[in-house]
Formats: C-alpha cells, structure tokens, sequence
C-alpha cells in the first residue's frame, strides 16, 4: 500500500488529470477484488467488458462530439431505430451470412445517416447541438415505436445472433471491436488532420475559422461519427439479443455515453481530451454497475452511485484546471 | 504623499517551481501614480496579479496602511478598495451601463432593485469623470474607451482606493489617450492611488510620478520620473543598449503584387483602392474603427464583399474564404491575437502548423517533422517558453505573437498583413518584429502594417494609407509622412483630392 501511495504521489506530481481516470480504474479494481471474490473470476470480467462495450462504443463517437464542443443526446433513441431497422432488413433478406452482412452495413450507413442529420440540423440550421439532439432524440424514439407498432422486434436470421454473442479467443466479438474501434478513433483524434481540427474547433473556433479551418464541416462530422458509432453498437446489441424492444432498447444510453466521456477526462467545455480516457471511463462505470449487483445494493440506489462518480470525475478535473 | 497606502515586503512567487517574481519589495504610496515597467515576462502582471488576489504569493507580506493583510481573491483585494482593470473586460455586453457598474453591488429597496438610485448615481460618476457617456447606453455598443470608461467608474462605486491597470492605453487611439490622461488626474485628485503597467515610455513619463521597473522578475530600480529618461527607461529594462528600435527601410520594387479596386462593403467600406509593391510597406493608419481591419478581413476573404476585385501580380482572383486567401500565399495576423489568432491550449508545435498542416499529414501527422519545423522558429524567432510543448496560454504576449508569426510564415506568405502586430508587446520584443518585417521585404515578401500607434506606422512603412470611417482619406509617401499630416486626415481635418 505505502509503494501504491507513493506511486500515486509521484503520478499526481507528473500530471494528476491526464492520469486521474487510470488511477481511480486501478484502485476501482483493487478494491473490487477485495470486496467480492466473484469480481476476478473469468466470467465476470468477461460480462463487465461485452456490457461495457455497447454504450462505451457509443461513448468513443462522442468523445468527437464532446471534444469539438457539442453535445448528442440522441444516441440513445438513435440505438433502438438502427436496431429496429436493422431486424427488419434482415428479416426481409432472409437467411444465411449474406443476409447478415447486408444488415451489418446497413446499420453502420442507417447510424451515419441519422448522425449526418444531426450534422446537418446544427451546422446548416445553426441550432445548439443540445437542443437539436434533444429533438431528434424524441423524433427518433417515436418512429422506432410507429415502425415497430412498439411491439418487440425478433429476428428471424439463424446466423444473426452468432455476431454479437461470438467469441474470439475467449473474448466476445463486441469487446474486439470496441477494442478495435478505439485504436482507430485515438489514431484519428491524435494523429490525423481532421483530429487536430476536432480540438481546435472545440477549443476555439474563431482561432479554426480565421486559421483556415472548414469549422462547420469538422464540427458536421462529429455527429457523422457519432452516428457510425451507434450504427455499430445498434447491430452489435441487436445480435445479442437477437432482437430489439423499440420501448427501452438504447434507452438511457446518451447519458452513459457523456458519463464515459467525462469520467475519462474530456472537458465537456470542448477542445481537450483522449479516447483512451473514454474506454477507461466506459470501464469504470461498467465496474460500479458490476460492483453494485455482486454486492447486492439495491437497484434503486445504482443511479445515485453512478450519480456521484460523475459528480467527482468533474470535480477533480475542475481543481487540475485551477 | 508620505504615507504608504500599501507594503509590498519580500513577494516571492514560483510555479511549478519555476521562480517568477524575486524578493520584491515596494511601497506604493496614496494619491501617486506608480508606472510598472519591465519587458514581456518581466513579472509585472504576475506582481499585479498578487495585489489583487487573482494569484497567490509563494512568500512575502503585503500590508495596508500598517496592517498586514492576506489576499487570498479577488473579493479580499475588493473589500480592500483594490481593483484590477484588466486588459481584456469583464463587462457583461447585454446589459447596460449603469447595471455594469452596480454589477454585483446593486442598491437595493429591500428586496427589489433600487434602479433609479443607481441611475442617478451611475451618472453623477460619469460627470464626475467628464465623459457623455449615458448610463443607460448599452454596453455593447460602446467603444472600447468607453468601456473602459465604464470599468473604472465600476471601481469607483466600490470605493476602490489602489486602482490598478494593466496596460490600459494600448487599445485606446491617440485621441483616447488624452482623454484617459485627464481622467488619472482627476482619479488622483480624489486621492485614488494608480498602479499603471505600460509598454510606451513616452507615456509612463507623462502619466507617472514614480517608476518601479521590473526584469526576469527582479525589481531593478525605483525612481522618481523626473529623475530618469526615456533612453534609461529601456536600458534598465532591457539590462543592455537598445539600439535603433527602426531598421532602415528597403527600398520597394516597381511590380505591383497585390491591386485592390471599388472594394465595398455597406455601411462599412466606401470603394476602397491601393496597390502594394513587392517589397515594400504599406502602413494603415486611422483611428480604431476607421475600416482597416475591415479592409484586411474583406481581402483575406474573412468578410463577404459587396463589390470590388482583387488583382494579384496583375491577376484577377477570387477571394470567397480565407482558404483562398491561402493559397494565393496571403496571410493576416489579426490584432485578436489570442481571440482570433492562437490556440490557448495547444502547444507551440500545433499552433504553428494549423494552417500548414497538410503539409505534415501524409494520412497521419508526421510528429516529428512537426516538431522539428516548430524548434526552427523557436530559434528563428528566439522564442522563449518553459518547453516546446509549453500551452501557448504560459507564453507571455510577445511570446505569443512570435509563434503566431511562425504560424503564418509557415505557408509561406509573399503579402502579408499585420494588424496592430506589436500590442502589448515590450520594446525588446517590438524591435524584434520591425526587423523581421525589415528581412522580410528584402527578401521580396510585401508587407501591410496596420497600427494605431503613430510612431510605429511612421517607423516601418515607405507609403501609409489614412483611413477614416470606411474611406480612404490620404496617402503619404517619403517626407510626407508624419503625425500632424496623419492626424489631419485620420481626424478628416483634410481629404486627398
């Protein structure tokens, strides 16, 4: 414990808010393996990291988002219209991996579509991000309930479900590509043009506009982004489940996504942060989520856990900003 | 004049470790006005900073009248009667002047908002300092004098006794100047005491009484103003001889690279005509809103026009954005340097090459080759910064405009425009720049300055151009070149034919 609490001093002198997300991931751990003995037990793990995946997939197109200085909350509405679409066009293939690959993309254009009107509504319209998801979130939702009759959407495909409940050297298929995707995504936020643009939008997009910056562009393709992801997470969770219920699927979503977002660092002001600080905050929320049913607290009292770990992600990154 | 109203003893302040302030102690004493002079980075703002309780001191005591005291924010310094008029204000645009002086002071008939003795109060302040200034004009369509105006009758209300301004003259116009200069007398007719930081000698001379001079955060000197020259001033500051502060000018080439023609906007811009030849410097001249940087954003493609074309090397082109502007090798340094030019929270490296980044992402970033590009005009322009990746918002004003300078010479400007390039920005740093400018037109770059400072636009430009509500009045070339024949036109005293 003295060499932990001297690691974390020396940590904390390096730079206590860029490590700040992977500090509190450890000791999340630490102390959970200690409280519950299931914690460390393969299966566990296992589970933490697929139900981590969906809204943490989410979460990595929202990091764009968020970076750039906007805000989706339709993500969540967004997960159970792709969903719903998705069965039915994989329903009205028919069978076979053809069938499945078809829905597949499908559901990745149908994510970007849905993203790209976002995109469009807050860049051509020049609504606030906040109110434009806001009404698309509700929009979206009630079109998934029209198209399903809000009945229970079951997909008929055999193959389907294989994808979101396969897995690849004991880990399931949809921590890979959550995995996978996080690669890509820190590759672009760090390494490419357009990441570099994300941050100076975010950061001050007078200073982008006047340095040649196509801002309304950048900032359209975040929600694009956004919207890909969801795409992904959609297929990913229908396949699970082999199948979407329009009422509550993805419901609650967008506030797990921004939760990730800000327990891994980014400022919700814009301009700064890190996709891998997304991934540990996916994790460290998916851990409290485990935590609290291993140890048997009430399901009520999870939303206020959940609650007061965002409460201090912001407050400790507040007092490194001072 | 014998009491001191405040003891500094022994400041010391560091971050992160870094010593930025050394030992400082100074008596500040009632009714003076007391100049802080010092180079970029010298430590004045931070000594500044500490008396009003933006930061904190590392050591030291500070006492008011005999007392010590703890300034641990602003709201101490403020119950102190010490306010800090900053140089960027903080007055709230949407609401009116009256209400920005109360603001967070507001008189009250119990619970409600006792406005018409607020009114009545707020311009019995205005008259006191002699401006027209109506408190109910909304604060958003005042002037930048007039807001500052408007921040010191804010003080006032608090019955703020140490006034401190951070380099209050440098938005101002000379016109302005004067006005603010009658304004600190009757400041100190009514026993306020003025700490004053500047960058132009001139002024500190005229405005002070006394003079506490700063460098690499030692107090080197304190001196009564009468008993020190302008020539000492700059010495003291700099720590060696200031040579001539203007490089001899080049002379310009014949070529014409850059015809603008009819150039309107309405209601802003009134058929605007100029060439600019290879090499050469072309100063504009104006009061602050006479059209300039109007005219610079409408060329850079920043601003739509009404009508007007632009020719380069005797080619018509098209300007729709200031992607264009780019390619046809422009470049503007906007005088918001850090509203409009600089990232705060990006580093040196990503701040030079924002524009240029093409050039460095084949698909991805080459870090490398960023970097390398970023140490050449950190040495080129000896830029000076904790590290590389230093957040440019730790850089201080002429550090910031070094790498801002970078940024656009990294496309590889032939024109290039400067708007107001040395606000507050100290002497050393000043010089610097007009012998950058100077290498640049002999190596056949051009070259518009725009500048509210007289001395500059007349130091640096072989033509200069006078503008005036969005017209251009005169243009002066060679002998013809001095302030009164560019206040005549600037003040529309007198219009070329």
């Amino acid at each position: 414990m003295l060499q932990l609490s001297l690691l974390i001093t020396r940590m904390q002198r390096i730079n206590i808010t860029t490590y700040a997300p992977l500090i509190a991931l450890i000791l999340l751990i630490l102390f959970s393996s200690i409280v519950s003995e299931h914690f460390l037990m393969q299966r566990n793990i296992t589970n933490v990291l697929r139900q981590v995946s969906y809204t943490g997939i989410i979460a990595l197109g929202m990091t764009f988002v968020i970076i750039a200085g906007g805000i989706d909350l339709s993500v969540g509405s967004m997960v159970a219209l792709v969903g719903v679409l998705t069965i039915m066009i994989i329903n009205g293939v028919g069978d076979g991996w053809w069938a499945v690959a078809m829905a597949m993309s499908c559901a990745v254009v149908l994510g970007a579509t849905f993203g790209a009107i976002n995109g469009l509504i807050i860049t051509r319209g020049k609504v606030a991000s906040f109110i434009a998801t806001l009404a698309t979130m509700s929009i979206f939702r009630s079109m998934t309930l029209y198209i399903s009759d809000a009945g229970e959407m079951v997909s008929d495909n055999q193959q389907f479900s294989e994808v979101g409940g396969g897995y690849f050297w004991g880990i399931p298929f949809p921590v890979w590509i959550f995995l996978l995707l996080a690669i890509v995504f820190h590759i672009l936020l760090k390494h490419s043009a357009f990441g570099r643009h994300v941050c100076a939008v975010g950061s001050n997009s007078k200073v982008a506009s006047y340095s040649a910056i196509k801002v309304r562009w950048v900032y359209f393709l975040t929600f694009l982004i956004a919207g890909v992801s969801v795409g992904i997470a959609a297929v990913l969770l229908a396949s699970r489940l082999n199948s979407v219920s329009p009422g509550d699927a993805g419901l609650f979503y967008e506030l797990d996504a921004i939760a990730a977002v800000v327990i891994g660092g980014t400022a919700l002001s814009g301009g700064k942060g890190t996709i891998w600080g997304t991934v540990i905050g996916a994790i460290i929320l998916g851990i409290i989520n485990n935590m609290l049913n291993l140890t048997g607290v009430s399901p009520y009292l999870q939303g206020m856990v959940k609650g007061l770990v965002i409460l201090i992600a912001v407050l400790v990154q507040f007092k490194g900003d001072r | 004049m014998n009491t001191p109203v405040m003891q500094v003893h022994s400041i010391v302040k560091e971050f992160s470790g870094v010593r930025v302030l050394h030992d400082i102690t100074l008596d500040i004493f009632t009714g003076e006005v007391l100049g802080i002079l010092g180079e970029n980075g010298a430590g004045k703002s931070t000594l500044l900073k500490i008396i009003s309780g933006i930061y904190t001191k590392t050591q030291g005591s500070i006492k008011i009248d005999g007392k010590e005291v703890d300034i641990q924010s602003t709201s101490d310094a403020k119950e102190l009667g010490i306010a800090m008029i900053p140089q960027e204000f903080n007055l709230i645009n949407s609401l009116n002047v009256y209400e920005n002086i109360f603001l967070g002071n507001e008189l009250k008939k119990t619970f409600l908002l006792n406005k018409s003795a607020m009114r009545a109060r707020a311009n019995e302040l205005l008259k006191e300092l002699e401006t027209n200034l109506s408190p109910d004009a909304l604060v958003e369509n005042l002037s930048v004098a007039e807001k500052q105006m408007v921040e010191i009758a804010k003080a006032l209300v608090n019955d703020s006794r140490i006034l401190i301004m951070d380099e209050p003259t440098t938005v101002l116009t000379d016109y302005e100047v004067d006005v603010f200069f009658s304004l600190v007398a009757k400041l100190k007719e009514r026993g306020v005491t003025i700490v004053f930081i500047s960058h132009k000698l001139k002024e500190v001379k005229q405005l002070c009484d006394r003079l506490a001079i700063l460098r690499d955060g030692h107090l080197v000197s304190v001196d009564d103003v009468t008993e020190i020259n302008e020539e000492d001033m700059a010495r003291k500051m700099v720590g060696r001889e200031l040579n001539q502060i203007y490089p001899a000018l080049t002379a310009p080439g014949n070529d014409t690279v850059l015809k603008v023609s009819n150039l309107t906007i309405k209601g802003v811009l009134h058929d605007i005509n100029f060439e600019l030849k290879k090499g050469e410097v072309l100063g504009f001249a104006g009061l602050i809103g006479a059209g300039r940087t109007e005219t610079a954003e409408a060329v850079m493609g920043l601003r739509k026009k009404d009508s007007g074309e632009i020719a380069i090397n005797g080619q018509h082109v098209e300007i729709n954005s200031i992607a264009d502007a780019v390619v046809w090798n422009l470049a503007y340094l906007s005088e918001d340097r850090q509203g409009k030019g600089l990232i705060m929270n990006f580093d040196i490296p990503k701040n030079i090459t924002l524009i240029s980044l093409a050039a460095y992402a084949k698909g991805l970033i080459n870090g490398k080759k960023e970097e390398a590009a970023a140490r050449e005009y950190v040495d080129r322009f000896d830029i000076k910064a904790a590290s590389l990746h230093s957040h440019l918002a730790n850089l201080s004003g002429g550090n910031q405009q070094k790498v801002y300078l970078s940024k656009w010479m990294d496309t590889q400007p032939n024109i290039l425009i400067l708007d107001e390039p040395t606000r507050g920005i100290d002497v050393n740093t000043k010089k610097e720049i007009y012998h950058f400018i100077r290498s640049l037109t002999e190596q056949g770059v051009s070259i518009i300055v725009i500048s509210s400072e007289l001395e500059e636009i007349m130091g640096v430009s072989n033509r200069v151009i006078v503008m005036r509500s969005g017209r251009i009045m005169g243009e002066l070339t060679g002998e013809a070149i001095n302030e009164q024949e560019i206040m005549f036109y600037a003040a529309g005293l007198k219009k070329m034919a």
